[in-house]
């Protein structure tokens, strides 16, 4: 187990060494002088020589390197001139609408899509299953921004029901938080829906042709404990690993969707970001987003333990 | 409970599958979900590259009098010779004047260039890296990790942030998602190589003495071509999808080129009035990505049913 | 054999069923009758194909929805099981019938431990309290020998042995003490040892209940075993029904007589040991090592082969014979090269190729051909048989033409239609795809053939043939062949010497006659003893 637990923990240090060598080349790689690019267009000389200074921008790249790394570990992500602030605050300041967004998608996703995907695997052929698969194939086809303004014109336009755009904070109104919450999360979820649902169908079929299902059966058992008690639990992993990939298809729909909601978040910060070529804050976002990426996707792996036996040894 | 009827159908199955074997891709062909997405592939095609023909005006053209029109109303130009003529918007126009309709028939054109330039050219670079790797031991190392890398990157996230290196325009907006693409074609051919190099007909095939780049050729790289086609055509769907996000964010392709992307990002701040600009683009765009994405199963099924058992 | 003139427990009358359309045949079974009375053990017996699955799998209620019985009546203790709700085929599933599987390796849910899957049955079917079922639990797992049932009962599957999970299977299966069991190739997965003992406990578990067991193998050997009668199944047709000694020893239907006289006998062949001809290969403490690591534990090593010495001389063939996991199969690989050996040395005549590098290897890869156990995956699918054949030939220079006009030569050889050549894998029978890989060995003119369980994947009339064919190749073209094999009838007859393996080491060594005949090792001796139906000289009669 603890074994399991050091391969996965040292599998990631290279992983992760690839991201942040991808983040730091990124403005090396950007046409012009690297200070220049972060001062902005704004910025006089005077600025960029202190820029080129603390960056050892004069030293070899490797020394530059290392430099960045150092800031990085310490939590010092540069200053973003655009925003006039500091990376780490901006971050600070954006992280609670993304972080609410993702909780109430996945939460909401997970506990749909789950349950229809053994449904549709248990009656694999029947009305229901085709309608979900059918669902799938849509929900992978229909880009986010276009729900998204499908929904806020029936249900906030035409309804009424709910605001259209916006945010607020969850210890300001925590009921205005929540309507406000119902739209972006919903439209983030059917791409995941889709996937999850999909997979959980394709996971239970394949375990539902296993041997020992066949022996569950012999025993006498019903086939709704043959499906709960031995298929599910024996998919469990498969299904995970999806939700855990799926992390990124929910990080890539969350700067989409924030845009579509105007949500204060890190996603709508990247595209603020990118749109100002603030690059400081573009690097660290990606960086962030990587590696709360890779660490929900260790955090899976280590959870595979629960489910299966055998991965512990 | 396959394994209980193996042995009482395996007869039958081996009598169906005789008569059939060489002619995989017509099976493909006649399946209806291959059917039915190519049909609506077709005529986007058609589409795309007849747009100037189908009752199109000039996509980029600004006509500040002619500004946030409804579907359906009817515009009068002023023509080059300084006559005017009227023509019914069904579409209706922007914010700019410009014709939703013309704009939307020539978005299918950057939409499916797009789809098909990042599928071919992922497929061609993944292909060689994951043949490499799955051939060659020290390699693989070294490419695994950096595939590993780029994947822990969430794809819109690496594509946005090559975007920014190297700023809008068709051709970044191609590589910039064919370079998250990537790994994922590598990752399946190193796997697919992986798996055949252990298949008693590669290892017999090395016992007589086979060179190994025959191997290649003729024994590993045949069983990557279904998959390849399969994965291929998801990697379109996505990319199209990807592409239109970009631009929707107006950090893709420059925005007086008419993209499905480009017009709904337009039609942004307009929406509650007007919100035919983000209508119709949308279906379009929604239209071409499920016929693909239903093309594709139709394939996988086919063509690699081993996979359709998986996902 | 059964004395009792009680009420059969089993009685299966007139039961076709039905195949899914397009099928090579409509029906899966068809019009089978038989019984099986308390205390008796019926072995249905017959080659892939035959039914025998679908028979057992029917009785259970479990039969893949494709298939559909037509006609016909299954009772079970005079209820019809056909004319049964699903709710009722649950309630005797277990308790009046029980059925165990081929595969104990996945037949067991890998998450849940054995105790819990026992304990499933019981609280399903009875009103025990939890104390109860786990007495009992715990009885069962005595009676099925299982060494320390507490902590048998708290392990999960994959940490016991094939033959442990075997007997978990056994366990569930009786612990309700149902009146049928059946029992579907429960032996076939498992080692020849192992087997032996599984064979026993069954036996000796139903004599004392008197419970009833419907036996499916396609294994004589286990027939002579352990069946008290036999019927004999053919496309899904009875063949012919009666008493063991009665089939084995005076069987009437032509069918019967063929399949009898194909399974070898255990007693060699006297072939005449010669020991002149030139040595084609030799090996000198020959090993191979896999090393895992790990970061707590210490680091994982398999010995998959230590010390292995060998020779074989032209004209003569060399058995490996060994349980799974032996190593035979890793030093047939590291003799062809397909895998690098780790230590020792490997003489082709006179080159030494152990340690030589694959481009130098290439020449010498001619003289060495292997025939492997897989038919289905022995041949790329998308090949002709012709360009399959002549693959090797044209690595070495030889024009597309004359390789073609060798390999019709070959395919009558191995007695084939030279007209099939322009034919893709598909359209060829198991043994015919063996005779294919034969010719496609031949072709390159070897010094060494290596069969690695070249017959073990065919039926026993078919692996007759190919044995038979192996054999005379041999003789004609006085060829050293290497064979390897887990069954020891098969090794008996066609080998000249026999090496037996175990845990990667060969403990014996010696002319057929002298291993068979008078074994010195204990594992050689306790892996003789265990052969089924070794007592028993099968008859060759004329069909």
């Amino acid at each position: 187990m603890l074994d399991f637990i050091a391969r996965r923990l040292i599998a990631i240090i290279p992983v992760l060494a690839v991201v942040a060598i991808f983040v730091f080349l990124m403005l090396r790689l950007t046409p012009g002088d690297p200070a220049a690019v972060i001062a902005g267009d704004n910025a006089t000389s005077d600025q960029i020589a202190d820029i080129r200074n603390k960056l050892g921008l004069d030293e070899p790249i490797w020394t530059q390197f290392a430099i960045w790394i150092g800031n990085v570990l310490q939590g010092n992500f540069g200053e973003s001139f655009f925003f006039k602030k500091t990376v780490a605050e901006l971050i600070a300041q954006r992280v609670e609408p993304t972080l609410a967004l993702a909780i109430c998608t996945l939460l909401f996703a997970v506990s749909v899509s789950v349950p229809i995907g053994v449904l549709a695997a248990y009656r694999q052929g029947s009305v229901f299953d085709r309608a979900v698969m059918g669902f799938s194939v849509l929900g992978f086809s229909v880009p986010g921004f276009v729900i998204g303004y499908c929904l806020i014109y029936v249900f906030a336009i035409e309804l009424g029901w709910l605001p259209v755009q916006g945010y607020v904070r969850i210890g300001v109104n925590f009921w205005q938080f929540l309507e406000r919450m119902v739209l972006p999360s919903l439209t983030l979820s059917v791409g995941f829906i889709a996937l999850i649902s999909r997979i959980t169908r394709a996971s239970v079929l394949e375990v539902l042709n296993e041997d020992y299902i066949r022996t569950a059966r012999a025993k006498g058992l019903s086939n709704r404990v043959v499906l709960m008690r031995h298929a599910l639990r024996n998919a469990a992993v498969p299904i995970l690993t999806v939700i855990g990939l799926g992390i990124a298809i929910l990080i890539g729909g969350a700067v989409v969707t924030e845009s579509v909601f105007g949500l204060p978040g890190l996603g709508r910060l990247t595209v603020e970001a990118v749109l100002s070529r603030d690059f400081p804050t573009i690097q660290t976002v990606i960086l962030l987003f990587s590696v709360v990426y890779v660490v929900i996707n260790l955090l899976i792996d280590i959870s595979y333990t629960l489910f299966d036996p055998r991965i512990r040894y | 409970m396959s394994a209980i009827t193996e042995e009482a159908v395996d007869s039958a199955s081996i009598a169906a599958a005789s008569t059939k074997r060489k002619s995989l891709w017509l099976v493909a062909l006649r399946n209806p979900n291959v059917i039915f997405g190519g049909v609506i592939l077709l005529t986007m095609l058609m589409i795309a590259i007849l747009a100037p023909f189908l009752g199109t005006v000039d996509p980029q053209r600004i006509d500040p009098a002619a500004r946030n029109k409804k579907p359906g109303t009817e515009i009068t130009y002023r023509l080059d010779d300084g006559q005017t003529a009227k023509r019914v918007a069904i579409m209706g126009t922007d914010s700019l004047g410009r014709d939703v309709y013309s704009r939307v028939l020539y978005g299918a054109r950057v939409s499916l260039a797009v789809g098909v330039a990042v599928s071919v050219i992922s497929v061609a670079i993944g292909m060689v890296i994951g043949l490499i790797s799955g051939y060659i031991r020290w390699a693989d190392g070294i490419i695994m990790r950096i595939m590993d890398g780029l994947m822990a990157i969430p794809g819109i996230l690496l594509a946005i942030a090559l975007v920014s290196i190297w700023r809008a325009g068709l051709i970044t907006v191609v590589f910039a998602i064919v370079v998250p693409d990537v790994p994922r074609v590598v990752r399946l051919v190193r796997s697919i190589v992986l798996t055949v190099r252990e298949e008693p007909y590669v290892e017999g095939a090395i016992s007589v003495g086979t060179p190994t780049w025959i191997l290649m050729f003729r024994h590993i790289l045949p069983n990557t071509v279904a998959p390849l086609i399969v994965q291929g055509t998801f990697l379109a769907a996505a990319a199209i999808l990807t592409e239109a996000a970009l631009s929707f964010l107006g950090i893709g392709i420059p925005p007086e080129i008419p993209s499905w992307g480009n017009i709904m990002a337009e039609g942004r701040t307009l929406f509650r009035v007007f919100p035919h600009n983000i209508l119709y683009p949308g279906i379009f765009l929604a239209l071409t990505v499920l016929a693909i994405n239903i093309m594709g199963d139709g394939l996988r099924d086919t063509l690699d049913p081993k996979m359709s058992k998986k996902v | 054999m059964s004395t009792e003139t009680k009420r059969p427990v089993l009685e299966v009358r007139n039961l076709s069923v039905a195949l899914p359309k397009g099928g090579d045949r409509v029906h899966a079974v068809e019009k089978v009758s038989f019984t099986v009375n308390p205390g008796e053990i019926v072995c249905l017996v017959g080659e892939s194909g035959s039914g025998k699955s679908v028979i057992a799998f029917t009785v259970m209620g479990l039969l893949a929805k494709a298939l559909k019985p037509t006609s016909g009546e299954i009772l079970l203790e005079g209820e019809n099981i056909l004319a049964a709700s699903e709710d009722r085929l649950r309630e005797l599933r277990c308790t009046r019938m029980s059925m165990i599987f081929q595969e104990p390796m996945t037949a067991l849910n890998p998450v849940m431990t054995c105790g819990d899957q026992i304990d499933e049955v019981l609280s399903t079917h009875t009103q025990l309290d939890a104390a109860a079922r786990r007495a009992k639990i715990l009885a069962i797992l005595a009676r099925v020998k299982l060494p320390e049932p507490e902590r048998i009962y708290a392990s999960f599957p994959h940490q016991l042995s094939g033959g442990q999970r075997q007997r978990i299977m056994i366990a569930m299966a009786l612990v309700l003490d149902p009146v049928l069991l059946i029992a579907d190739e429960p032996t076939t997965a498992l080692d020849v040892t192992t087997q032996a003992e599984i064979l026993k406990l069954v036996a000796e578990l139903q004599a004392g209940q008197g419970t009833g067991v419907l036996f499916i193998t396609h294994d004589f050997g286990v027939v002579a075993e352990i069946a008290h009668r036999v019927a004999v199944l053919r496309w899904g047709e009875l063949v012919e029904m009666g008493p063991t000694e009665q089939i084995l020893s005076r069987p009437v239907q032509g069918y019967t007589k063929m399949l009898i006289s194909s399974v070898p006998s255990i007693t060699p062949a006297h072939r005449g040991v010669r020991r002149d001809g030139k040595t084609v290969l030799r090996t000198e403490k020959l090993g191979k090592i896999y090393t895992g690591n790990a970061f707590f534990q210490k680091a994982r090593v398999v010995k998959a082969a230590v010390d292995v010495d060998l020779d074989i001389r032209r004209g003569e063939t060399l058995g490996i014979v060994g349980e799974s996991g032996s190593g035979k199969s890793t030093v047939a690989r590291c003799i062809a090269r397909l895998i690098d050996p780790s230590e020792g040395k490997i003489y082709l005549g006179d080159t030494e190729i152990a340690t030589m590098s694959a481009r130098k290897l290439r020449p010498h890869r001619r003289r060495v051909q292997i025939v492997f156990q897989d038919p289905y995956r022995s041949m790329n699918p998308r090949i002709t048989v012709g360009d399959f054949i002549i693959e090797g030939p044209m690595n070495f220079g030889i024009g597309r033409e004359e390789a073609m006009a060798r390999a019709r030569k070959l395919m009558e050889t191995v007695r084939l239609d030279p007209n099939a050549l322009d034919r893709y894998p598909h359209q060829f029978s198991g043994g015919q795809r063996q005779r294919i890989c034969i010719a496609r060995a031949l072709a390159m003119e070897p010094e060494l053939l290596i069969a690695d369980e070249a017959v073990s994947a065919l039926d026993v009339s078919v692996q007759k043939q190919v044995l038979e064919l192996l054999d005379e190749i041999r003789v004609r073209l006085n060829l050293a062949v290497l064979f390897i094999t887990h069954d020891l009838r098969v090794a008996a007859q066609i080998c000249d010497y026999v090496a037996v393996m175990s845990k990667g080491r060969v403990v014996e060594y010696g002319s057929a006659e002298q291993v068979f005949g008078s074994p010195k090792d204990d594992y050689t001796k306790a892996l003789f003893a265990a052969a089924p139906g070794r007592h028993w000289e099968f008859g060759k009669f004329a069909a």
